[in-house]
C-alpha cells in the first residue's frame, strides 16, 4: 500500500505534449479513475507511473520514493493491460505464478498465493488451461489475477473492461470494486467510459489534451463541474449549453435565453460583463404534465425533433424557436411526438453558468 | 424438415460441383507446375538406380518402356558411394561443420534481433541498416581477405574457422528475419513481463524464445541446408584433405577430376539428402500456427 504523487509531470513525444504539467496526489488505498476522450493523456499518465514511458519533466513518487529512474520491476506495481497481454505459451497457473517465480519465491508459497487469488476470482478450475482456451471474461480475470498475486502497493488498470460485452462489463465493474474493498490497496484505473468512472472511483481525474481538468468525487464532479469540458463530458446524455445575453428590464439586469428572460444570479453579476453560457442537464428539463414539487419552474418553449423511447424515460431532442438544440429526459408516461410544440419546464435552481471565453464555471 | 435438409444438401452438392469446375484450371496449372518441378529429382532418382552402362547409353525415361522389368534397376551405385573410402568420415565432418554452424548464428541472431526490436540504445537504427546492407555483399568477395587473416591467426584448415565463416555469412539474413518476427510480437506482452519483474534476459528466455520458435526453426532449416550443401566455403577455409572434408567435397572427389564418374553423383546426392530431410522433419513440430492465440485481443 502506498500513496502516489505526480508533481509537475510533463511527457513530451517529439513536439507533441501528451501530459502537460500534471499535479495529482493519490491517497493510500484510494480508487482513482483517470477519464477523458482518447488522446487526452490518461493512458500516458498511467504508463509514466508504471515506468513504461520516461518522464520528460517533473517527478513521480510512490510512497515517499521518487521512482522516475526506477525500472517497472522495481516500482512495486502491478498492471492490467487493455489487451490482457497473457503469456500465450503458459497455462493460467504459470501466467499467474510468473512474477512470483521471478522473485524467487518458494514453490509452496507460490502455489498458495496463486490458488487463493484464483479462488478470489473464481478461476480455480481454469488453472491448467492455456489463454487461447478461455473466453474473454475469463481472460480478463486471469489478467487481474496475475496482478493481485503479487500483492503490489499500487494497482494500475488500463481500460481492463473495454474488450468485454455490455453484460459482462457491468458484472466485472462490481467485481473490481469489491476487489478494491477486499484488498484495500491503491487502485489507479484508466477508462474512457464515464459510467465506469462514476461507479467505481473514489475520485475521478478528468483529462483533456494532456491537461488535468478537475479531480473530485463523482458527486462533486457531477454537481460542480469546474469548466465547460467537464460539464459536457460527465453525464449522459450530455449537459445542454445555451448562449445567454445580458439585458436590462425595468432598471434591473436580466439574462435572456433565446428570448426567455431569466433573473440575474448574484454570482454571475459579480463576474463582470463577460459573455455567458448556460448549462442545463437533460434531467432538469421537464414536461409540464409531470412536474416535481420542489423545483423553481421556468418555461422554455420548443419544438420536438426526435423522441427516443428508453422504457424508463423518454429522451427528447428539441429546439428553441431561435434554433438552439437541446436534449431532455422526460417521464415516459408523457404522450409526445415529433414536431409537437411543447412548453418545457426547466428548474432554475439547477442552472450552471460558465464564462463562454474562459470556459470556466461561475459559482 | 427432412425436405429442407435434402434441399440444402442438394444445393451444397451443386455448389461444390460448380466450385470444382471453377477451380479446375487452377488445379491443373498447379499440378503441371508441381510435375515439372519434381521431374529433375525423379530423373535423378531413377538414374541413381541404373547401372553405369545404361546410364551412359540411354535416357532415364527409357525405364518406363518396360516398367515392370525389375532387373533394369540396380543398387550398385549406392553401394559404391557408401563403400568408397572416407564416406563415413565425411558424414561426420559434415555434421561437425553443420551443427555448430547452425546453432551459433541462431543464438547470436536471436539475441541481436531482440536487441534491435525491443531495446533502445543510440545508433540502433543505423546498426540495423548496416546489417541489412551486409545482405548484398557477395560472399565470394570475402574469401581471400578472410583466408589471409585466418592464415595469420592459424584458423585456416580448422573447424573453428569454418564455423565462424558460416556464422558471419548467415547472420545478416538471420538477424533480418528474426528481427522482423520478434518486432511483430505484441508490445503489451513485453511490457507486461517488464512490469511483472522480468529483466531483459528473462524476457528473452521466458517469452521471446518460446514465442519465436516458428521463425527460429525456419531460419535453422535455411542455415542448416545452406551449410550442409556448401562446397565453396568448406573447400576454401578447410582445404580438401580427407580428415576434414565434408560430404560435398568427398562427392566431388568421387566424381573424379574430369567428372567421368558422374553416375555416382546421382546416388551420392540422395544419400546426402537424408540428413537435411531429418532436420526438416525434426523441426516440423515448431512450425506452429497461431502461437500467439489468446494472448492479446486482435
Amino acid at each position: 500500500m502506498a500513496s502516489v504523487s505526480f508533481e509537475q509531470v510533463t511527457k513530451q513525444f517529439d513536439d507533441y505534449v501528451a501530459v502537460n504539467n500534471l499535479n495529482l496526489e493519490i491517497e493510500d488505498g484510494e480508487f482513482l479513475v483517470f477519464v477523458g476522450p482518447s488522446g487526452c493523456g490518461k493512458t500516458t499518465s498511467l504508463r509514466l507511473l508504471a515506468g513504461l514511458e520516461t518522464v520528460s519533466q517533473g517527478q513521480i513518487c510512490i510512497g515517499d520514493r521518487r521512482v522516475n529512474e526506477l525500472s517497472p520491476k522495481d516500482r512495486d506495481i502491478a498492471m492490467v493491460f487493455q489487451s490482457y497481454a497473457l503469456y500465450p505459451h503458459m497455462s493460467v497457473y504459470e501466467n499467474m505464478a510468473f512474477s512470483l517465480d521471478l522473485q524467487g519465491k518458494p514453490k509452496e508459497e507460490i502455489r498458495q498465493r496463486v490458488c487463493s487469488a484464483a479462488e478470489l476470482l473464481g478461476i480455480e478450475k481454469l488453472l491448467h488451461r492455456k489463454p487461447k482456451e478461455l473466453s474473454g471474461g475469463q481472460r480478463q480475470r486471469v489478467a487481474v489475477g496475475r496482478a493481485i498475486v503479487r500483492k503490489p502497493s499500487v494497482f494500475l488498470m488500463d481500460e481492463p473492461l473495454s474488450n468485454l460485452d455490455a453484460m459482462l462489463r457491468v458484472q466485472a465493474r462490481k467485481e473490481i470494486s469489491k476487489l478494491h474493498s477486499d484488498l484495500a490497496t491503491t487502485f489507479i484505473y484508466v477508462t474512457h467510459d464515464q459510467v465506469e468512472a462514476m461507479t467505481m472511483g473514489d475520485r475521478i481525474a478528468v483529462m483533456k489534451d494532456g491537461i488535468l481538468q478537475q479531480v473530485d468525487s463523482p458527486a462533486n464532479l457531477y454537481n460542480q463541474p469546474a469548466n465547460l469540458f467537464v460539464a459536457g463530458f460527465i453525464g449522459s446524455p450530455a449537459m445542454n449549453f445555451f448562449q445567454v445575453e445580458r439585458l436590462s428590464q425595468e432598471g434591473k439586469e436580466k439574462l435572456s435565453l433565446d428570448g426567455v428572460v431569466l433573473p440575474m444570479p448574484d454570482s454571475v453579476a459579480k463576474n463582470g460583463d463577460r459573455p455567458l453560457t448556460l448549462g442545463i442537464r437533460p434531467e432538469n428539463i421537464y414536461h409540464p404534465q409531470y412536474l416535481p414539487l420542489e423545483i423553481e419552474p421556468m418555461e422554455l418553449p420548443a419544438t420536438v425533433n426526435l423522441v427516443e423511447m428508453m422504457g424508463n424515460e423518454l429522451i427528447v431532442y428539441a429546439q428553441t424557436p431561435a434554433g438552439t438544440e437541446f436534449v431532455a429526459r422526460i417521464d415516459p408516461r408523457v404522450n409526445i411526438k415529433q414536431k409537437d410544440s411543447v412548453k418545457f419546464v426547466v428548474d432554475t435552481q439547477r442552472f450552471y453558468y460558465f464564462d463562454r471565453e474562459m470556459e470556466t464555471a461561475i459559482f | 424438415m427432412t425436405k429442407a435438409v435434402n434441399k440444402s444438401n442438394r444445393t451444397n452438392n451443386t455448389n461444390r460441383k460448380t466450385e470444382f469446375w471453377q477451380k479446375l484450371p487452377i488445379h491443373i496449372a498447379i499440378l503441371t507446375i508441381a510435375f515439372i518441378w519434381t521431374l529433375p529429382s525423379l530423373g535423378l532418382f531413377i538414374s541413381s538406380l541404373r547401372p553405369r552402362g545404361d546410364m551412359l547409353s540411354t535416357g532415364w525415361w527409357t525405364v518406363f518402356w518396360h516398367p515392370l522389368e525389375i532387373t533394369q534397376f540396380y543398387l550398385g551405385n549406392y553401394g559404391d558411394v557408401l563403400r568408397s573410402s572416407g564416406m563415413g568420415e565425411a558424414f561426420l565432418n559434415s555434421l561437425t561443420i553443420a551443427v555448430p554452424a547452425t546453432v551459433i548464428p541462431i543464438a547470436i541472431a536471436t539475441f541481436a534481433a531482440y536487441a534491435f526490436a525491443w531495446m533502445t540504445f543510440p545508433g540502433r537504427q543505423l546498426l540495423f541498416i548496416l546489417v541489412v546492407c551486409l545482405l548484398v555483399v557477395p560472399l565470394q568477395t570475402t574469401l581471400i581477405p578472410v583466408l589471409r587473416v585466418y592464415a595469420q591467426l592459424g584458423l585456416a584448415g580448422t573447424f573453428l574457422g569454418v564455423w565462424l565463416a558460416h556464422t558471419a555469412y548467415g547472420l545478416p539474413l538471420g538477424i533480418y528475419l528474426l528481427r522482423n518476427y520478434i518486432g511483430a510480437l505484441p508490445k503489451d506482452l513485453i511490457e507486461a513481463a517488464a512490469v511483472d519483474g522480468a529483466s531483459h534476459l528473462k524476457i528473452f528466455t521466458k517469452l521471446i524464445v518460446p514465442l519465436s520458435m516458428p521463425a527460429i526453426a525456419s531460419f535453422a532449416v535455411f542455415q542448416f541446408l545452406w551449410v550442409w550443401n556448401d562446397l565453396l566455403v568448406a573447400l576454401v577455409y578447410l582445404g580438401g584433405t580427407a580428415d576434414v572434408a565434408p560430404v560435398t567435397i568427398q562427392l566431388s572427389n568421387l566424381v573424379g577430376s574430369r567428372g567421368q564418374d558422374w553416375y555416382l553423383l546421382t546416388a551420392g546426392a540422395f544419400i546426402s539428402m537424408i540428413v537435411p530431410l531429418m532436420v526438416f522433419f525434426g523441426l516440423q513440430r515448431y512450425f506452429v500456427r497461431g502461437i500467439l492465440a489468446g494472448s492479446v485481443k486482435s
